[in-house]
C-alpha cells in the first residue's frame, strides 16, 4: 500500500527546513564576533527565510488525506536499514510550521537583551530550529531519535549559559530528567526494530501489530520519555527550574515547541504503535492529566515569581492537551493537538511578554509589579488579550480547544471531563490574580516611568496577537488539517492494531 | 435581509476604532463613534421588529465556526420574537446610556477606553441574545461577563476596582462551569447544538434518564439544572449572588446598563429561551422557581438597612431578578420576560438617577449624608420618583403591570410551590417599595445631611445626562401599557406577542381572585411606601430605636448575611493554603523533588563510598589483591 504523497514542490522542502537554519548557523561561524549587528541581523534573516520556505506547506498541504506529504527518502545506513525519511502529515504539519515562526520571535526578542557570547547564543537558536523541524518531520526511527538527542544540546547551552542565577541546576536538572526517559525510549525503538524484522521505518512499524505484553512494556517505555518532555505530573519539576532560569528565548522555544514533543510523540508513536496498551492505560492517563490539570492550576495561586507562574500553568495546559488525546475520540483528539499549538502561541506569548518587562526591571517577583496599566497601556492590553486566551475565553484561541478536550473527555469519562472543566475556574484565578497584583491597583515604585513597549516589541507580538483571534474565530482553517490523520490514527487505535490482522483473516478465508 | 447583522457589527466597529486609535487620536471624542454605531443598531433592531411583528423569523447561519467530527457549530442568528424584545431593551438601554455616558464621564482619563468597552459590551450582548445555538450563547455569555470584569475594574489603579472585577467574573466561572457542562450534555443527548432541532426533538426525551457521574438522573433535569447554573451566577441569584453589590465599583452608567438592564438579565434570558427544556422537568422548573422567591427574598431584606445609595439598586435588582426567575419557575415565562422588560427601563433609571445624585455630592454614596436635594435638582427628584413608583408596583407605572402578572400567574398557575412563591412575592413586593422610599425620602426629602462644600456644589446636571433620565422615565412609567392584562379591559399583547415561543400557562382562578391578588399586591406596594414615609418623614427616631432593639438581627443585615466572609472561609483561603503548604510544601519539595534529587545524590553518596577503596597507596591495593587471592584459593579449596 502506497502510504506517502511525493513532494511535488520541485525542492525538497523538508530537508532544506531543517538544514537552512543549520547552514546558517554555520556561516554564523564566519562572522566576526564583534560584529553584533550583523550576527543579529543575518540570523533574522535566516529565521524570516525558514519561515517564508515553509508557508508552501499551509498552502499546498492535501486536507483530503492522511498520507504523509511532501516526503523525501534516501537511504542512510543501508546496513542496518536506517533510511532518510522526512514526511509530515495533519498531525505535524501544524508544529513545523509553529517552529518557523517561533524562531523569528525569539530572534527579536532577544535582540537586545543578550549581551555576551551573543555569536554563540545565535547559532544555537538556529540549530535548535533546525533539531526540531528535523522531530516533526522524520519518518525514521533512527533519525527521528537522533534529533530528538540533538534538541538536547542547544537547550542546554541557552539555560545553562545565558539562563538566570542558579542556571546550572536548571540546565542539569533539564538534561537528566530528559536524558533518562530518552534512553529508555531508545531500548524500545531497538526492541521494535528486531520485533518487526529489522526496520525503523515509522510508517512500517505502525502497521504492525505486537504481542499485547510486549506493547505493554514498550508504552510504558515510551511513556518515560514522552512524559517528561510534556511534562506530565509527577515528573513536572524541571519545567519550573528550566523555564525560571532560562533566557527568555529559551522559555518561549520550550514552553512553544519543546514541549509538545512529549504529546506529539504520545500522538505519533504511542498510540499507533500500542493500540491495544494505549486503550488498556487510558484509565491511568486520564487520571493523571486532571491531576496535572488541577494540581498546576491550585500550584499558581501560591507563585510569587511571574516565570514560574506561567510555567506551573503549563503543566495544567498540558494536562489539557494529555486528557484530550487519550480521550481517544475525535473531538478531544483535535481538541488536543489544536491545543498544542494554542499553548505553543498563548504561553510562548506569556513568555515572551514576560521578558519585555523583565529587561526593564531586571526583576520576576510579582511583588516588585503593581499598576503597569497606568505606564504602559498598550503593552497592559496586549498582555490582557494572553491572559484571556489563557483562561479559554470564547473567541480566543483557549476556548476551542478547551471546549473540544473537555466535551472529548467528558464523552471517554464523565469524572474526566467535569474535573478538568474545574481546571478553567481556578484557570480564571490565578490569571486574573496574576494580572490583578502586576497590571492594577497602585503604580509601585519599581515601574514608575518606565518606557512602554516599543515598535519591534509590538512586531514581536503581533503575530500571536493575529494566531489567538484567527484560531478563536476561524478554528476551521487549523482543524482542517488534522481531520483526515485523526480519524485514521483512531480507526488504527480503535481497531486496536487488529483491523490489519482481520483484513488478512478476511483475504485467507477469500483463498480458501 | 441580511442587514441585521449590522445589529452586532456596528457596535464591534466602534469597539476596535475606539481601541485602536481612541488613546492617540480620537480622546475626547471617541464618543461619538460608539454613540453613532449604537443608535444604528438601535435603528436596525426597529426595522428589525416590524419584520418579525409582521410575522418573519430569521434563523440562518453566518460561517461555520468550529468542525470536529459529527461536532458542528456556526456563527448564526435567530431573531423570533423572543430575540427581538431582548434586541429592542438592549439597543434602547444602551443607546440612552451612551449618551448619559458623554455627561457622565467628561473629562475622565480613560475616556476612550470606557466607551470602546461600553461598545464591546453592546456586542456581545448582542451576539448573546441573537444566537442560533448554544455556544454563540456561551460566546456572548462570557463576552459580557468579560466587559463587565473590565468595567467594574475601571478605575483599576483602587484596589477595591480591581478586586470586585476579578471577583465578578470568578464567581460566573463558577456558573459558567455548569453551563458548559450543560452545553456538552445536550450535544451529548441531541447531537447537535442548534436551538431549532433540540427544542423541536427535546419532547422525545421527556422521560429519559441517564447516568451522570454514578447517579441515575432525569435527563432533562440533569440538563435544565446545569444551564440553570450559568443563570446563577450570571443573574446574581443564591448561592452566587455575592459579585453583584461589589460590580458598584464601576462607574454608574455601567451599572445602569451592564448590572441592571441588560446583562444579569441574560440568567432570565437564558431560562425563557430553554423552555421547551425546561418545561419538561417540573423539578427543575421548582428549583428555579425556589431559588428565585429565596433569593428575591434574601437581597430584599438586605436592601433594607444598606446606607450605600447604589448598593440599595444593586441588592434591589439581585431581588427583582429573583422575581423574573420565580415567574419562570411556575412557567410563566412570559411574565418573566414581561417584567425584564419594564425593569429594564425603571431599574437603569433608578441607577442613573443615583449617578446624577453622586455627580451633585462630588462622588458621595452615603444616604445618610444626603436629604433635601429635591430642591437643587428636580430633573433627577421626579424621574427617580417615577421609578420608584415603578417599582414599588403603584397602579398604572410599568411595574405595576409586570409585578400584577407574575404574582397571579404564581398563585393561579399549576406549579406545586405556586402559592408558596406568591406569598413570598407579596412580602417582597412590600420590602421593595418600602426600601425604594427609604432610599427616596433621605436622599431627597428632609435636610441636608452632607458637609458645607457639598451643599455649596449641589446642582442638576447637565442636559446629556438629564435628557435621557426623562426619555427613560417615559419608559419606566409607559413600558408596561403593552402589556395590560385583559382584566383591566387591555390586550396583554406583550404576552400574545411572545406566546408563539414561550407559550403561556394556563390560569386556574376566577375573575374574583385574579382582583384579590391585584389588591393584595397594591395594599402591599402602598403600606411599604407608607411606612417608609412614617419612619423617615414622620417619626425619624423610629429606624434608630429599631437598630437598637434589634441588633443582632440588624448586624446580619448589615453583614449581608456574611456570606462573603463564608465564602472567603471554605473557599478562598483554603485552596490558598493548599497551594502554598500541601502542593508546595509537601508533594512538589518533600516527595517528587526529594525523589529527583535524591536519586542523583544517592549515587553521588555510593560513589563516595567506592571511591574510598581508590587511596593510590601501593600497601593497600596489594593487601587487598593478596585477600583477593586468599579467598579464592579458600573457595577453591572449600569447593
Amino acid at each position: 500500500m502506497e502510504q506517502t504523497i511525493m513532494n511535488n514542490l520541485g525542492f525538497p522542502i523538508l530537508s532544506t527546513l531543517i538544514f537552512l537554519p543549520v547552514a546558517g548557523a554555520a556561516l554564523l561561524l564566519l562572522i566576526s564576533r564583534s560584529n553584533e549587528n550583523l550576527i543579529k541581523w543575518f540570523s533574522l534573516i535566516v529565521s524570516i527565510a525558514a519561515f517564508i520556505i515553509s508557508i508552501p506547506l499551509f498552502a499546498e498541504f492535501n486536507k483530503s488525506t492522511h498520507l504523509m506529504q511532501f516526503t523525501e527518502k534516501h537511504a542512510w545506513i543501508p546496513s542496518l536499514n536506517i533510511n532518510y525519511h522526512l514526511g509530515i502529515d495533519g498531525i505535524s504539519v501544524l508544529f513545523v510550521l509553529l517552529s518557523t515562526l517561533i524562531t523569528i520571535l525569539c530572534v527579536l526578542i532577544s535582540w537586545n537583551s543578550i549581551k555576551a557570547k551573543t555569536k554563540e547564543f545565535y547559532i544555537s537558536i538556529l540549530i535548535m530550529e533546525g533539531a526540531m523541524i528535523g522531530v516533526f518531520c522524520s519518518l525514521d526511527f533512527m533519525l527521528f531519535y537522533l534529533f530528538w538527542e540533538a534538541m538536547l544540546i542547544p537547550m542546554y547551552l541557552l539555560i545553562g549559559v545565558w539562563g538566570g542565577t542558579n542556571r546550572i541546576y536548571a540546565a542539569v536538572k533539564f538534561f537528566l530528567f530528559t536524558l533518562v526517559g530518552s534512553v529508555l525510549m531508545l531500548v524500545g525503538i531497538i526492541v521494535l526494530y528486531y520485533q518487526a524484522g529489522g526496520t525503523f521505518d515509522i510508517l512500517e512499524l505502525t502497521t504492525k501489530t505486537y504481542p499485547y505484553k510486549l506493547q505493554l512494556w514498550l508504552f510504558w517505555a515510551f511513556f518515560a520519555a514522552f512524559a517528561v518532555k510534556v511534562p506530565m505530573f509527577p515528573v513536572h519539576t524541571w519545567l519550573p527550574d528550566a523555564h525560571t532560569e532560562a533566557p527568555t528565548a529559551g522559555s518561549v522555544i520550550l514552553a512553544a515547541v519543546l514541549i509538545k514533543m512529549g504529546a506529539y510523540g504520545f500522538i505519533r508513536f504511542s498510540l499507533p504503535l500500542f493500540p491495544d496498551a494505549s486503550k488498556a492505560m487510558t484509565p491511568a492517563m486520564l487520571t493523571l492529566s486532571v491531576i496535572a490539570i488541577i494540581y498546576g492550576a491550585v500550584i499558581c495561586l501560591a507563585q510569587t515569581d511571574l516565570k514560574r507562574l506561567i510555567a506551573y500553568s503549563s503543566v495544567s495546559h498540558m494536562g489539557f492537551v494529555t486528557l484530550g488525546i487519550f480521550a481517544l475520540n475525535l473531538q478531544g483528539m483535535e481538541g488536543g493537538i489544536l491545543q498544542m499549538i494554542n499553548h505553543g502561541v498563548v504561553t510562548g506569548a506569556l513568555f515572551l511578554s514576560v521578558g519585555m518587562i523583565y529587561d526593564r526591571t531586571h526583576t520576576r517577583q510579582i511583588a516588585d509589579y503593581g499598576g503597569v496599566a497606568s505606564v504602559m497601556p498598550v503593552y497592559a492590553s496586549i498582555f490582557m488579550v494572553f491572559t484571556l486566551a489563557s483562561i479559554g475565553l470564547p473567541a480566543t484561541n483557549g476556548f476551542i480547544g478547551e471546549f473540544l478536550i473537555i466535551l472529548g473527555g467528558f464523552k471517554a469519562n464523565q469524572w474526566a471531563g467535569v474535573l478538568a472543566a474545574t481546571g478553567i475556574i481556578i484557570g480564571a484565578g490565578y490569571m486574573l490574580w496574576l494580572y490583578q497584583r502586576v497590571f492594577f491597583m497602585e503604580t509601585n515604585q519599581k515601574v514608575a516611568g518606565l518606557a512602554d513597549i516599543n515598535l519591534r516589541e509590538i512586531i514581536t507580538l503581533l503575530p500571536m496577537i493575529i494566531l489567538v483571534f484567527w484560531i478563536g474565530v476561524y478554528p476551521n482553517a487549523f482543524l482542517g488539517f488534522m481531520h483526515e490523520s485523526v480519524k485514521h490514527l483512531l480507526e488504527r487505535v480503535n481497531s486496536g492494531g487488529m483491523h490489519e490482522a482481520g483484513i488478512a483473516k478476511n483475504i485467507l478465508e477469500i483463498i480458501k | 435581509m441580511s442587514n441585521y447583522l449590522l445589529i452586532p457589527f456596528l457596535p464591534l466597529a466602534a469597539f476596535l476604532i475606539n481601541i485602536l486609535f481612541g488613546r492617540k487620536y480620537l480622546k475626547e471624542n471617541s464618543h461619538w463613534v460608539s454613540i453613532l454605531a449604537v443608535a444604528g443598531s438601535w435603528i436596525v433592531t426597529v426595522a428589525t421588529l416590524f419584520d418579525v411583528l409582521a410575522g418573519r423569523v430569521i434563523n440562518e447561519d453566518l460561517y461555520s465556526w468550529i468542525v470536529s467530527g459529527e461536532f458542528k457549530v456556526s456563527v448564526g442568528f435567530l431573531i423570533d420574537q423572543l430575540t427581538a424584545v431582548m434586541l429592542i431593551v438592549v439597543t434602547t438601554c444602551s443607546t440612552l446610556i451612551h449618551i448619559y455616558s458623554v455627561g457622565y464621564m467628561h473629562g475622565d482619563k480613560g475616556y476612550y477606553r470606557f466607551f470602546a468597552y461600553l461598545s464591546l459590551f453592546t456586542f456581545c450582548m448582542l451576539m448573546l441574545v441573537m444566537a442560533n445555538n448554544f455556544l454563540q450563547l456561551y460566546f456572548g455569555w462570557e463576552g459580557v461577563g468579560l466587559c463587565s470584569y473590565f468595567l467594574i475594574g475601571y478605575y483599576f489603579d483602587k484596589k477595591s476596582a480591581s478586586d470586585a472585577g476579578k471577583k465578578a467574573f470568578i464567581v460566573n466561572r463558577f456558573g459558567d462551569f455548569g453551563f458548559g457542562l450543560g452545553i456538552i450534555m445536550i450535544f451529548l443527548t441531541f447531537g447537535t447544538i442548534y436551538y431549532e432541532p433540540v427544542f423541536s426533538q427535546a419532547k422525545g426525551f421527556a422521560s429519559q434518564t441517564i447516568n451522570f457521574l454514578g447517579y441515575d438522573v432525569h435527563l432533562m433535569t440533569l440538563i435544565a439544572l446545569l444551564l440553570f447554573c450559568g443563570s446563577i451566577g450570571k443573574s446574581a441569584q443564591m448561592p452566587l449572588h455575592v459579585w453583584l453589590p461589589d460590580a458598584m465599583e464601576g462607574p454608574t452608567p455601567v451599572s445602569a446598563l451592564i448590572h441592571a438592564a441588560t446583562m444579569v438579565t441574560a440568567g432570565v434570558f437564558l431560562v425563557a429561551r430553554c423552555s421547551p427544556i425546561f418545561s419538561l422537568s417540573e423539578t427543575a422548573l421548582m428549583i428555579v422557581a425556589l431559588t428565585g422567591a429565596i433569593t428575591s427574598l434574601f437581597a430584599a431584606t438586605i436592601g433594607l438597612v444598606q446606607n450605600d445609595i447604589k448598593r440599595i439598586i444593586a441588592y434591589s435588582t439581585i431581588s427583582q431578578l429573583g422575581y423574573m426567575f420565580l415567574a419562570a419557575g411556575v412557567g410563566a415565562y412570559t411574565a418573566g420576560m414581561f417584567h425584564l422588560y419594564t425593569h429594564a427601563f425603571f431599574k437603569a433609571l433608578l441607577f442613573l438617577c443615583a449617578g446624577s445624585v453622586m455627580h451633585a455630592m462630588s462622588g458621595e454614596l452615603d444616604l445618610q449624608k444626603m436629604g433635601g436635594l429635591k430642591k437643587y435638582m428636580p430633573v433627577t427628584y421626579w424621574t427617580m420618583l417615577f421609578a420608584s413608583l415603578s417599582i414599588a408596583g403603584v397602579p398604572g407605572f410599568a411595574g405595576f403591570f409586570s409585578k400584577d402578572e407574575i404574582l397571579w400567574l404564581a398563585y393561579s398557575g399549576s406549579s406545586p410551590v405556586g402559592k408558596f412563591v406568591w406569598v413570598i412575592g407579596t412580602v417582597v413586593a412590600f420590602l421593595t417599595a418600602f426600601y425604594s422610599f427609604r432610599l427616596i425620602f433621605l436622599t431627597f426629602h428632609g435636610k441636608f445631611r452632607g458637609t458645607h462644600e457639598q451643599e455649596h456644589h449641589l446642582h442638576e446636571s447637565p442636559k446629556a445626562m438629564t435628557i435621557p433620565l426623562v426619555i427613560l422615565c417615559i419608559g419606566a412609567v409607559a413600558s408596561g401599557w403593552v402589556g395590560i392584562p385583559h382584566l383591566l379591559g387591555g390586550g396583554a399583547h406583550f404576552t400574545e406577542f411572545l406566546k408563539p415561543v414561550l407559550g403561556h400557562p394556563e390560569a386556574h382562578g376566577t375573575h374574583a381572585e385574579e382582583w384579590m391578588v391585584m389588591a393584595i399586591s397594591i395594599i402591599a406596594g402602598f403600606s411599604g411606601i407608607g411606612l417608609a414615609a412614617l419612619f423617615y418623614l414622620v417619626k425619624t427616631d423610629i429606624p434608630v430605636m429599631l437598630t437598637q432593639k434589634f441588633n443582632a438581627a440588624y448586624k446580619i443585615l448589615w453583614n449581608k448575611y456574611y456570606v462573603d466572609e463564608l465564602y472567603s472561609f471554605i473557599i478562598v483561603r483554603p485552596a490558598i493554603w493548599t497551594a502554598k503548604n500541601i502542593l508546595i510544601g509537601i508533594t512538589d519539595a518533600r516527595i517528587i523533588e526529594a525523589v529527583v534529587n535524591g536519586v542523583p545524590k544517592g549515587i553521588g553518596e555510593f560513589s563516595r563510598i567506592l571511591r574510598k577503596v581508590q587511596t593510590g597507596l601501593l600497601q593497600h591495593y596489594a593487601a587487598i589483591m593478596a585477600l583477593g587471592v586468599l579467598i579464592i584459593v579458600a573457595m577453591m579449596l572449600l569447593r
